[in-house]
């Protein structure tokens, strides 16, 4: 393998990165507040989706990456009114938003566009990348490492983010002093949605600039993986979420090649994510109210 | 037996099937809205959605043909939810089921023979993401979902490869004629019957045998059922493999039971899909194999009718997928019945 060959494999699989840190970090913040989602991966197709079409109908990606931010909203608010205010069970509503997505995705592409299954961004509602001999970088790769590192400091060293912990383990004790666990819950959950949507965005109007019925190829639930992985620390995530981006890229490179069939270089990242997945999680704890709903006595 | 009959007869709530019904409006309620945002005309896709699905002999047969796979892969998950476990892997059971029935019809010529391997094969890819719940404590649903993507790859390339049929690339060998399940009429085979019956040994599995009722009291307290001296961690070995079991045959019958071809298609497309939907039917019958049954009827409903509704309606028949997302949503509503019943005397006060 030559030098080029590993460069462009380094960049690509920091865009690969983009969509799972996004969604991880997000994951890890509404977690460590106590709200378990897994419709990630309904919330990264849909909004891919939707990203693309507001960033065709003002001819800005910006606009789309913030579109894709909007669903996130919507769905994240969704998610928390079920979860947080309804006391509802935390994993039905995420398989809904996956199965919904499955459906809208595809029947939007086909009723917007008039095509199936997969449609082009023009060049004008696509991000510019900043180009390298070996391939395009965007600018929401160092945005995404901003976004995890601000997420881990806020988390971690603010008052804000003591509460937000402490509705996560201890609802109990943080409703004695008084926070409000109820809407701590609710606003991590849709800053959780809010980060996954804006990984969908970015896979449609920055990184790929389609969009694709199963275009989220199971990296909502590769990123909840990556939460796991990462103790539910947004910095850790950043590893994680890189090493995933490097075996899709690696996959990417060495699927033309024909030295193994390409299925088995399409399974790399599922099977490492497993393998790491079963390797690391002995050591890991969920925050502990994570998941249960709180009702005040 | 008089005494068990009259019990589950009281125990019969009607509540849960009033909320599905209600999630179910509220779906095809939505499902008109977004009809209407993109400028398709609801009622008459209703109208031809039904017409295809219950207007005729050929439609009702068609019905039960798509109610057999979701009957089976929803059993999978609600098995699993019963036991506690979310098991979201019924998809990738569903694909070594098939190809199993596949490859083993082709070596001994023999319908009892394929299923059992279609089922063997469904547990057998369950039994990873078992022993990693078990014995490292790996969440099932992230683990599911990475078996169903390495599966569905796997079985892509036996399709592709090994398998594929060298007279048509476009899909795998077939399933040796003397294999195949036989049909009762309009292109139903007594997979219905098969699935039914495998319904009805779950219900029973599950309320009638102390192997159940372990499962079932694990699902519900996993320390008060360790004390009571049951074993959790075989009631979740159990759950993993029936449910893959269940999915197996859905996929075995799904190519042994169902022309044109016998055979799986380019590129899994008639295999896809199946797990995911079967979680739909599940939620919407309540994880009661019963209500299963009736569920699977009526998700098959959706999809027996939406030829017409395309063709005579001009809808996509992705929007059968929407209307499934939305109900799905609506029936994770905790208390559905008794928000609909304020609103109800709100609006009546």
């Amino acid at each position: 393998m030559d030098v080029g060959s590993v460069l462009s494999i380094l960049i690509t699989s920091l865009m690969a990165m983009v969509p799972i840190v996004l969604t991880s970090v997000g994951a890890a913040w509404s977690e460590r507040a106590g709200v378990v989602s897994i419709g990630y991966e309904g919330v990264l197709l849909m909004s891919a989706f939707f990203g693309a079409i507001f960033a065709e109908l003002t001819s800005n990606a910006v606009v789309g990456l913030l579109g894709g931010v909007f669903i996130g909203i919507l769905l994240g608010m969704l998610h928390g009114a079920l979860t947080v205010y309804l006391k509802g069970d935390h994993v039905i509503p995420g398989i809904g938003i996956n199965l919904l997505a499955m459906g809208v995705v595809p029947f939007g592409i086909l009723a917007y566009w008039g095509t199936a299954g997969q449609h082009q961004l023009p060049h004008d509602a696509q991000m510019w990348h900043w180009r390298t001999p070996y391939g395009e970088l965007s600018p929401m790769v160092p945005v995404t490492i901003l976004i995890a590192l601000v997420t881990w400091w806020v988390l971690f060293k603010t008052p804000l983010g003591l509460r937000v912990r402490s509705v996560g383990e201890n609802p109990e004790a943080a409703d004695a002093l008084g926070i409000n666990v109820e809407k701590y819950r609710f606003w991590s959950a849709v800053y959780g949605h809010a980060l996954a949507g804006l990984g969908g965005a970015f896979m449609s109007v920055d990184w790929l600039g389609l969009v694709h019925k199963t275009m989220s190829g199971g990296r909502g639930f590769i990123a909840l993986a990556n939460m796991v992985f990462s103790g539910w620390n947004p910095l850790v995530s950043l590893i994680g979420g890189w090493l995933f981006g490097f075996f899709d890229a690696l996959a990417a490179w060495l699927a033309p090649k024909h030295i193994i069939p390409g299925q088995f270089i399409l399974m790399l990242p599922y099977i490492m994510t497993l393998i790491i997945v079963a390797g690391i999680i002995g050591k890991a704890r969920p925050p502990k109210w994570d998941g249960r709903p709180y009702k005040r006595e | 037996m008089k005494k068990s009959g009259s019990e589950s007869l009281k125990s019969i709530n009607l509540r849960p099937f009033v909320e599905s019904l209600i999630a179910i409006l509220v779906g095809f309620i939505i499902g008109a809205i977004v009809l209407l945002a993109f400028g398709y005309n609801p009622w008459s896709a209703y109208y031809w959605l039904f017409q295809g699905a219950l207007g005729s002999t050929y439609g009702i047969a068609s019905t039960l043909k798509y109610a057999t796979p979701i009957m089976l892969t929803a059993l999978t998950f609600a098995i699993g939810t019963r036991t506690g476990i979310f098991n979201i892997g019924a998809e990738s059971s569903f694909y070594f089921g098939a190809i199993a029935a596949v490859i083993f019809t082709n070596i001994w010529d023999n319908m009892w023979f394929g299923l059992a391997m279609g089922m063997l094969f469904g547990a057998l890819w369950a039994l990873p993401a078992a022993v990693l719940k078990v014995y490292r404590g790996v969440h099932e649903v992230i683990s599911t979902i990475m078996l169903n993507w390495i599966g569905w790859f796997f079985v892509l390339w036996l399709i592709v490869g090994p398998y594929a049929n060298p007279n048509d690339p476009n899909k795998t060998i077939r399933i040796p004629v003397d294999a195949r399940l036989p049909i009762i009429g309009y292109g139903l085979s007594i997979a219905i019957i098969i699935a039914v019956i495998a319904a009805l040994l779950t219900y029973f599995l599950l309320w009638h045998t102390t192997m159940g009722f372990g499962m079932r009291a694990s699902g519900i307290n996993q320390k008060a059922a360790r004390y009571a001296g049951m074993n959790p961690k075989m009631a979740v070995m159990w759950s993993f493999l029936i449910g893959g079991l269940l999915s197996g045959l859905g996929g075995a019958m799904k190519i042994m039971g169902e022309g044109p071809g016998y055979a799986i298609s380019q590129g899994g497309a008639n295999i896809y899909g199946f797990g995911f939907d079967g979680i739909g039917v599940a939620l919407v019958g309540r994880n009661h194999p019963l209500g299963i049954i009736l569920s699977a009827i009526f998700f098959g409903m959706l999809r027996a009718g939406t030829a017409l509704m395309q063709a005579q309606a001009h809808v996509p028949l992705e929007i059968i997928k929407v209307i499934q997302g939305i109900i799905v949503i609506t029936v994770a509503i905790p208390s559905l019945y008794d928000l609909v019943k304020k609103a109800i005397h709100r609006g009546a006060a």
